[in-house]
């Protein structure tokens, strides 16, 4: 139950998250909403590793991990966006489909042995900071680097960019955009399109650097849902995005932690002493994950902020209406 | 972006020919011809639903036309989307508009523009914009969210933004419908001024008096076909134009019988509601309203009248005050409380709130009256008498529909505000809420609105009527309220009713000294 | 008919034909159009399902048919479909009750689970003394699940109603939770010699099936269709009532089409999210007391193979009408039955998802009409 090495491991793990989180907060603020992000991680996470597997190149299973991940987002970008689907239904197809296919594609991985994974370093310097190097900057994957990265970038290009206030206006006034020129289905599609790029790479992430291997559905567990649960929590923001990936993660660690000592603060442990007990361990993130909900709804009212206004509305050029 | 200079050239800066425009069910241009000469102001004058929109939004770029032949600035061809049309310096705007709310006017403005480049300084465009602003006579704050202005300023925008990417052609959609009337007066002014710098302005409106007003030649439509094209204004009259708007000379003969009001049905008090942002909506309202009368609440958008409709019918918490009908108390209750209380509402979102689109004709009759003998049974509704229901009054309110079966959207907005009156008033009501009831409706709708209006008025209904149209409310009310920021401003018997000192409250003049110019707006419609 | 100008596409360059092909938006749906629409989506779902199958390594025809004839071939094989689409029937009218007001419910497969658990406990705990007969023990433990189910299913309806939490996320996260509460009872008190399952039910606990009734109809032997099938039936019945002919189901109609105007009719719209949520996880609760009263006669981790997902295409096949439901839930228990023995396994939950994808597509259809115009005008 060492704090250090679990927030380390939050940070780690919670990088998958993250990647998954950012994307669809891109997705989501152009006004399409993609439920289907634990299929396209799923379909991310088995090319990934079976690429590596088959070719030995980690960096290749991660491109083209990627890759696939942005691909089964094509379909769902033309079904709500050229189709006017609705986008949840839509959503959960997708889910279906890539779960579907993921089976079926890591069909004989799970035997496969041990592979190389993508490197992890410390950084030279930082990682001797106090408090934050040996959690953030010390012996952590190289992908966990690139999600320190990402959430500047995305936080600067949503912001603080003319496309980044195109990015906006598709998602909160696609009518305004419109008649002013900006091309709101083809931005649309590049954004959900970008959704299901990180999405591809928070799979590669889980299967190439953060737990290595093939487990079929129990990859992901549900981590593509707590996505969508943790762009909510972030209000729609990459930074606060990080912060709930990297402590949602940390409190995973912490509940597995937990089982393992004999004695928790000088008392005898519950979880050592009976492992039934630790399925209501196992309940923790989901019902923690409602309480965020619960208590950011809260926020949302208080404050009147909230979702990108034309989130989950199909974009009809030139309705005539009454 | 600065204009460019006047040069001698073809005279026309817009010529369309045999213009035919067609959408399922309808022709909405009939080979139509329009023309718009360099420097001139032309108003497009018709009803609702003449057309006048149409054709320009074909010309705009946002319609393709099925047939005919449209030159700008003698270039051939139309413009494929609006886009192309403001590159080529012709710049539209809506009746609604096509703003972003939540991002503010200088990013509205730079939207869809190549400049900046990528990093976006928003900062660096706001001197930039204000002077624009100055120059026109447009003053906003540039920094402000579009969500905080008043609707006029929303519209200041609006043409500034057409202004800033060089537009030499605007053209205006019903453009006074939201401003009080000096308002209008201001934009008349910034529009002679454009005019006089070599700019061509299109007024599409339907009406007479403000084109009378304003316009260098005017050309009439009705029923998707010219009645007269491109007449100088200076050689008709009102009546004249009104007979080529409609085909008779008057428009609508308004009967009212005498005013005999009885007991006070409606009784707000010192009410006090905030609006969907928080800011103050409603501030200390008081008012009477009386079985038999109609008060006429007189006021631009934005003042707080949509508060004031949801107070009334349970749709929206009041901090403070009381409301009573028939001394009951009804405010803080829910809609449900409102509807036992037999107060109707006839919504100002005839489609959104007033009917349920994709549910059938009798389904949407019944909203008020499921709950209740004939239609609901103990333990279930009788479709039987639904449909007797229905039918009935399908029968007497003339709702134009295939069958009571059919779908509500697919009835047109007079069909569907028929079918909305024939609901509220079927419940009997004893006070009636009407808000904007003939907005965007051909003039036989309204005048059937209104007569049914006048005739819940002699049934012994007390009703507030709530609308932006002021020639509506003077022609129809008893008693005429003002509401301006929240408040109520003044109020007048309709024999004293003056509509220059009306107009003067609607936008604030005349209220205490010390008010504050420029405080935040209260809501935006 | 008259035309208006395309839906521009990006990109779109129509100009090597000599026909333009319009897309003109529909002003009636006439009456046969769903049902059409919905068929031909299947059909191009099976179609495509097919090209995957061989792209597997499968042999598509084959195996639809050998599909076919394992799930309809002979009155046992039948029976066995209707087995499986028993607890189809129920969540399907769950989801379809819930979806009707567009309450997006994917914790079907949640609410399952946990009414399996509470008719469990009426005979595991046990709530009634061992030996109690069937007239007592079956409909308690029909009460047990559908209470349990049904305050599991409010719990993400008061929720959205009173704070507006999404739906989605809070359904989903309360499936992992009902799972892993059903593995904490299977693998702890409940746990028969260690083993994760439960003692078996008693006899008295088990819903009568048609081959119990073997020694008076021989032809019945062998079929193990069960009584929980009456129980969908009549649900099914019961919901369409509800949905057409009362009161309440014309407030969730309302509410479904438009919220706003079911606000301004005065619906409290709050108190039917929860009424319909309640509902809709008591109807799920029951199909998990069906199987585990008509199936599997004891509590197991493994008692859905995904009920709960399937019925969400199953609501939405059936255009969420009750008796729809009954069709599609039968055609989808074919399609779990046979497809446990379909290589490789994801397969099946791949033909899920091009199924339901190619019903959303062809919603297009019912928006848009195809129109060919001869250009050059």
């Amino acid at each position: 139950m060492d704090p250090t090495i679990i927030l380390a491991a939050g940070v780690a793990s919670g990088t998958v998250l993250l990647f998954a989180s950012v994307g669809e907060i891109f997705a989501e603020r152009a006004g399409v909403l993609n439920l289907g992000i634990e299929g396209m991680m799923l379909i991310g996470a088995v090319v990934a590793f079976g690429t590596a597997v088959a070719t030995g190149d980690p960096w290749l299973g991660l491109v083209l991990g990627t890759l696939a991940g942005g691909l089964l987002s094509v379909l769902h970008a033309i079904i709500t966006i050229s189709f006017q689907a609705e986008q949840v239904v839509s959503g959960l197809a997708l889910t279906f489909l890539g779960t579907g296919l993921a089976r079926v594609l890591g069909e004989n991985l799970s035997k496969a042995g041990a592979i190389a994974l993508l490197p992890t370093f410390s950084v030279p310097g930082l990682s001797s900071v106090p408090l934050i190097g040996p959690v953030m900057f010390t012996q952590q994957s190289v992908m966990v680097y690139v999600g320190f990265a990402v959430v500047p970038i995305a936080w600067y290009w949503i912001g603080r960019t003319r496309p980044g206030l195109h990015l906006r206006a598709v998602g909160e006034s696609p009518a305004a955009a419109d008649t002013l020129g900006v091309d709101v289905y083809r931005l649309r599609y590049a954004y959900v399109i970008v959704g299901g790029l990180f999405a591809g790479l928070a799979g590669a992430t889980i299967t190439l650097a953060v737990s290595p291997g093939w487990f079929g559905d129990l990859t992901t567990s549900g981590q593509g849902w707590i996505a969508v649960a943790l762009v909510i929590f972030a209000q729609w923001s990459p930074v606060r995005a990080a912060v709930g990936a990297y402590l949602f993660a940390a409190i995973r660690r912490m509940l597995i932690d937990i089982q393992g000592p004999q004695d928790l603060f000088g008392v005898p442990n519950p979880f050592f002493h009976d492992h039934t007990l630790t399925f209501f361990l196992e309940m923790v993130p989901y019902i923690l994950i409602i309480a965020v909900l619960v208590a950011v709804s809260g926020e949302a009212i208080r404050k009147r902020i909230g979702a990108p206004t034309a989130l989950g509305i199909p974009y009809v050029r030139g309705e005539r209406g009454h | 972006m600065t204009p460019e200079p006047v040069v001698p050239g073809p005279p026309l800066a817009v010529e369309m020919r045999g213009i035919v425009k067609r959408f399922p069910g309808v022709v909405a241009n009939d080979g139509v011809d329009f023309d718009l000469r360099i420097g001139e102001v032309h108003a497009l004058l018709g009803e609702n639903g003449a057309g006048k929109s149409t054709l320009m939004n074909v010309l705009d770029g946002l319609y393709r036309a099925d047939a005919g032949e449209i030159l700008v600035f003698g270039k051939s061809g139309g413009f494929r989307s609006p886009r192309d049309a403001i590159a080529a310096g012709l710049g539209m705007v809506h009746q609604h508009f096509a703003l972003v709310p939540t991002q503010t006017v200088t990013e509205n403005i730079l939207l869809g523009l190549p400049r900046p480049r990528f990093r976006l300084d928003a900062g660096r465009y706001d001197d930039e914009i204000s002077e624009l602003a100055h120059r026109h006579g447009l003053a906003v704050d540039p920094r402000a969210r579009i969500w905080q202005l008043s609707v006029g300023e929303q519209q200041r925008v609006e043409i500034l933004k057409m202004l800033y990417r060089g537009a030499r052609i605007l053209i205006l959609d019903e453009p006074t419908a939201v401003l009080a009337p000096h308002e209008a007066a201001d934009l008349f002014r910034t529009l002679r001024s454009m005019v006089a710098g070599g700019a061509s302005v299109v007024f599409i409106s339907h009406k007479l008096a403000e084109v009378a007003q304003i316009a260098d030649r005017v050309t009439v439509m009705r029923r998707g076909k010219v009645t007269a094209a491109g007449i100088t204004t200076a050689e008709t009259t009102t009546a004249g134009l009104a007979r080529l708007m409609v085909g008779r000379e008057v428009l609508e003969i308004i009967e009212r019988t005498p005013f005999a009001p009885g007991p006070v049905v409606l009784s707000m008090r010192d009410v006090e509601a905030e609006s969907d942002r928080g800011l103050p909506a409603l501030r200390a309202i008081s008012l009477d309203v009386r079985s038999g009368e109609i008060l006429g609440v007189a006021g631009v958008a934005g003042n707080g009248q949509s508060e004031l409709a949801q107070v009334l019918t349970g749709l929206r918490h009041c901090s403070a005050g009381s409301i009573t009908v028939n001394d009951v108390e009804v405010g803080n209750r829910t809609p449900r409380d409102t509807i036992v209380q037999h107060v109707a509402h006839v919504p100002e979102d005839r489609t959104g709130v007033g009917t349920a689109p994709n549910l059938s004709v009798a389904d949407n009759l019944i909203m008020k009256s499921y709950r209740e003998a004939p239609v609901a049974r103990r333990w279930s509704i009788d479709t039987g008498a639904v449909r007797r229901f229905a039918n009935r009054l399908r029968e007497t309110y003339a709702i134009a529909a295939p069958s009571v079966d059919t779908e509500a959207r697919l009835l047109s907005g007079g069909n569907l505000q028929r079918l909305i009156l024939a609901r509220e008033i079927a419940s009997a009501p004893r006070l009636l809420v009407a808000v904007q009831p003939t907005r965007g409706l051909d003039v036989g709708a309204i005048a059937t609105v209104h007569r049914l209006l006048l005739d819940q008025r002699q049934a012994g209904s007390a009703t507030i009527l709530i609308s932006e149209d002021l020639d509506e409310i003077l022609a129809l009310a008893d008693r005429v309220a003002v509401i301006y920021e929240g408040r109520l401003v003044g109020l007048y018997d309709a024999d004293e009713a003056e509509i220059g000192e009306i107009g003067l409250r609607m936008t604030g003049g005349g209220t205490q000294p010390g008010a504050e110019p420029g405080a935040p707006r209260t809501s935006v419609a | 008919m008259t035309t208006q100008a395309p839906a521009r596409r990006p990109g779109r360059a129509d100009s090597l034909l000599p026909w333009a092909i319009r897309l003109e938006r529909r002003l009636e749906i006439p009456r046969w159009l769903p049902v059409v629409t919905t068929a031909g989506a299947v059909v191009v779902a099976f179609v495509i399902s097919g090209i995957v199958l061989w792209v597997a390594g499968g042999e598509p025809i084959p195996t639809f048919i050998h599909i076919l004839r394992s799930s309809f071939g002979s009155l046992g094989v039948l029976s066995d479909t209707l087995v499986k689409a028993t607890p189809l029937i129920l969540t399907g009218l769950a989801c379809a009750l819930a979806f009707r007001m567009r309450l997006w419910n994917i914790g079907a497969e949640g609410q399952f689970l946990m009414g399996a658990w509470g008719a469990s406990a009426v005979v595991l705990v046990p709530i009634v003394p061992v030996g109690t007969p069937s007239i007592v023990t079956i409909p308690l433990m029909m009460v047990a699940a559908m209470i349990v189910g049904g305050v599991y299913g409010a719990i993400p309806g008061i929720l959205k109603a009173t704070r507006g939490v999404n739906e989605i996320i809070v359904t989903l996260m309360l499936n992992y939770v009902a799972a892993l509460w059903i593995s904490y009872w299977v693998f702890g008190p409940w746990s028969e010699g260690g083993f994760q399952l439960s003692r078996p039910f008693p006899r008295e606990a088990w819903l009568p099936r048609l081959s119990d009734f073997a020694e008076q109809v021989p032809a019945f032997s062998g079929l193990t269709v069960h009584l929980g099938l009456v129980f969908g039936l009549v649900a099914a019945v019961l919901v369409r009532f509800l949905l057409f002919r009362s009161r309440r189901g014309y407030e969730i109609r309302l509410i479904g089409d438009s919220p706003r105007a079911a606000r301004y009719a005065g619906i409290n719209v709050a108190r039917n999210t929860v009424i319909v949520f309640a509902l809709s996880g008591a109807l799920a609760g029951l199909a998990g007391m069906s199987e585990v009263s008509g199936v599997v006669h004891r509590l197991q981790q493994a008692i859905s193979p995904g009920y709960g997902f399937t019925a969400i295409i199953v609501a939405y096949i059936a255009k969420l009408h009750p008796y729809g439901v009954i069709v599609a839930a039968i055609a989808f228990g074919a399609l779990i039955l046979a497809g446990r023995e379909i290589q490789p396994s994801g397969i099946p939950a791949m033909i899920q998802g091009i199924i339901l994808f190619s019903l959303i597509a062809s919603e297009v259809a019912l928006r848009y009409r195809i129109r060919l115009e001869r250009r050059g005008t």
